[in-house]
């Protein structure tokens, strides 16, 4: 990893920033609430880690610890009625929109209280009745999703906006391509989030792009597009609210790109050898928390006292999340063949039943 | 193609039958709407959308961009949300391009959620060889997508089941790929009325004889037909049973059918490995092993790439010949 390579987001990010004019003046209330969602997402993710290790959650891991501004920012930036799609990093999302944290623990468990019964993971969270339509394995494959969700939006003519989060990664996938092309050519009520960490999981974006600003890609298409701090969670908010409002009163899609940075590897198998010490030491040094938490001070939204509250509430939340994803019963293996079809006509795994008569 | 039954007075094209369709349902449910290439002021690639853009408009009848996997997507999401798309793939061969949303999301969407969202989408297409269209253009692909649950898979013969079963396709809660077959659409026969639903999963009975069972997909029941007429007349009498749709299947009638005839001839228009007619072997090895009078018998096209010379072609496609070769040497009676 060269000086150049490592210094350089961070570099575009100071010199495009569009609202550098100040954070959004935005609601006491919405920051605190921000704030503590930030909090929450950081220490499940912890816990989450931890339970991993403990041998309590299997499979792949994403933690999003370094992105809770790019998160939070986007999700409160929302209606609650506005479809979200996300990716395989996506406990964070569930969170912010407000799904039981008990539930998306008991989820990573495996366990038949999860978000989706224990068939999904970590990788597969949906909470339907909050608008959130599902984190997906497959880089890119959700976004046409989020472009068809905005088509029904439009096909109703409803005043909603979905939007659909994806990686650095994934601007390399061709669907994408053609997702900005029909949102463009229809005018479809949808914004395109790119959170770019910089990493296609070991693969820095100087290696996987050959345009580094990827808000570009949106811009080819004839949207607007722009580049945000995914580090602060108020240029992110005002970013989404504003492309928010264009999908929603104007039909016109959006692309924004929101740089940020995992402090962790690309899941809990990487042993995260790639990037240099002194790169993560530099993001960390811009904490989304710590910053958030000193314009809150700073403004007088929060006493010391009142963050030290609010770490204390994601801690003791998440410990009973944890709690009861522990005590939350096997799913019934009766239940193997449950869901497959939504218009069943057998119950029997192996396909073999009946069709009845 | 050899039709054995006499056709009734007033028929139809299996194109106009699955337009029929398309539209009576799309003025029965304000939901469903079309998407695809071509399918509006072109009318689709094989017709089969003509005249309803003029009936329906823009907003239901979509022409796309050549985006497979982006409309493809779109619809799934688009159904997650409610609505019932009919999505038109211009040919099977480009549902390959459109493969991870198929497979990866639309099929596990209602799983992988734990039921939370259903995903009723139809996919149609058709599939086949024949016109000298090579291997790129000739695929029949229907073991692929009936190994994948979470998705239904039709496979119409008639324009009576063209009609019912894209309308049953239509109203069903799942994604339901609905596979045509290009060397049918303007074969004609008769079709139901607006509320005339084939069943998913339901065979049918196309001739009936007791010395042997073909079972037959898609345009394979034409010629397993065909070669049925041409075994009577040699005093060899079978039941030529058609599936209708390979998932879900209805084992019963083929397993009633093999258990009675005691042999059985599966025909397809696909490759061998692993293609349609293993599974169905293996399954009524399974199920009726001890009637049993003879080895199941399996035809399907070469296992080659289609090549495009027209000789090479028809040699690589199952024909009546093969049919006729095969049953009368599982009765013993070369």
């Amino acid at each position: 990893m060269t000086e150049a390579a490592t210094g350089s987001p961070m570099a575009r990010t100071t010199a495009r920033r569009q609202d550098a004019a100040g954070p959004a003046r935005i609601d006491a209330d919405l920051m605190r609430r921000m704030f503590a969602t930030m909090w929450l997402i950081r220490r499940f993710e912890e816990r989450a880690a931890e339970e991993y290790m403990r041998g309590r959650i299997g499979g792949f891991l994403h933690l999003a610890i370094g992105e809770e501004a790019a998160v939070v920012g986007t999700i409160a930036a929302l209606r609650d009625d506005d479809p979200v799609t996300s990716t395989y990093r996506e406990h964070g999302q569930a969170l912010a929109r407000g799904s039981d944290p008990k539930a998306v623990m008991a989820e990573l468990f495996g366990r038949r209280d999860g978000l989706c019964g224990g068939r999904g993971g970590s990788m597969h969270l949906m909470d339907a009745k909050r608008h959130f339509y599902g984190g997906y394995g497959i880089v890119g494959g959700s976004i046409p999703l989020g472009v068809g969700l905005a088509w029904a939006i439009a096909y109703r003519d409803e005043d909603r906006v979905s939007l659909t989060m994806f990686g650095d990664g994934a601007v390399n996938q061709g669907v994408l391509s053609e997702s900005l092309n029909m949102a463009q050519l229809w005018r479809l009520p949808v914004v395109f989030f790119c959170l770019n960490n910089q990493y296609g999981m070991g693969t820095a974006l100087e290696r996987h792009s050959a345009e580094p600003d990827l808000y570009r890609r949106g811009e080819a298409y004839g949207m607007p597009a722009r580049q945000v701090d995914g580090m602060d969670v108020l240029a992110v908010y005002g970013a989404v609210t504003e492309a928010a409002r264009l999908a929603r009163e104007e039909r016109q899609p959006s692309f924004i790109e929101a740089i940020a940075y995992r402090y962790r590897g690309h899941s809990m198998s990487d042993p995260d050898t790639v990037r240099a010490a002194d790169e993560k030491e530099r993001w960390q040094a811009r904490d989304p928390l710590v910053t958030f938490e000193r314009v809150l001070l700073g403004e007088g939204v929060l006493t010391g006292e009142e963050v030290r509250e609010v770490i204390a509430r994601a801690e003791a939340t998440v410990e009973e999340a944890a709690a009861f994803a522990e005590a939350s019963p096997p799913v019934p293996e009766s239940e193997l063949a449950r869901h497959v079809y939504a218009n069943p006509w057998t119950d029997d795994p192996r396909g073999s039943a009946r069709m009845p008569r | 193609m050899t039709t054995a039954p006499a056709p009734p007075k007033t028929t139809v094209s299996y194109r106009e039958a699955l337009t029929q369709a398309l539209r009576e349902e799309m003025e029965r449910d304000p939901n469903v709407f079309i998407m695809g290439e071509d399918v509006g002021r072109y009318e689709g690639a094989f017709k089969v959308t003509r005249g309803l853009l003029r009936e329906f408009g823009e907003t239901r009848v979509v022409d796309t961009p050549i985006s497979e996997a982006g409309f493809v997507g779109l619809g799934i999401g688009a159904a997650m949300a409610g609505l019932r798309p009919v999505v038109e793939l211009m040919t099977v061969n480009f549902a390959i391009v459109a493969a991870d949303q198929i497979v990866n999301n639309a099929a596990k969407i209602h799983y992988m959620f734990g039921g939370q969202v259903a995903v009723p989408l139809v996919l149609r297409m058709p599939g086949g060889a024949g016109h000298q269209l090579g291997a790129q253009h000739s695929h029949s692909l229907e073991a692929w997508f009936t190994h994948v649950p979470g998705l239904k898979v039709v496979v119409p013969a008639t324009p009576y089941d063209a009609k019912g079963l894209l309308k049953t396709a239509i109203r069903d809660d799942d994604p339901v790929m609905v596979l045509e077959s290009e060397g049918l659409y303007a074969t004609k026969g008769p079709v139901g009325g607006p509320d005339d639903l084939v069943p998913l999963g339901r065979a049918a009975v196309r001739r009936q004889g007791s010395h042997c069972t073909l079972i037959a997909v898609s345009r394979m029941v034409w010629v397993a037909l065909a070669a049925a007429e041409a075994l009577a007349q040699r005093g060899i009498e079978c039941d030529v049973i058609d599936p209708r749709s390979l998932r879900p299947l209805d084992m019963d009638t083929l397993a009633d059918s093999v258990r009675r005839t005691g042999r059985a001839v599966i025909v397809e228009e696909g490759w061998p490995e692993c293609g349609v007619g293993a599974n169905l072997a293996a399954r009524l090895y399974e199920e009726c092993f001890d009637w049993l009078d003879a080895p199941i018998r399996r035809i399907s096209s070469a296992d080659v790439p289609m090549p495009y010379a027209k000789n090479l072609e028809q040699a690589a496609l199952p024909q009546p010949e093969d049919v006729v070769a095969a049953a009368a040497d599982l009765v013993g009676a070369r």
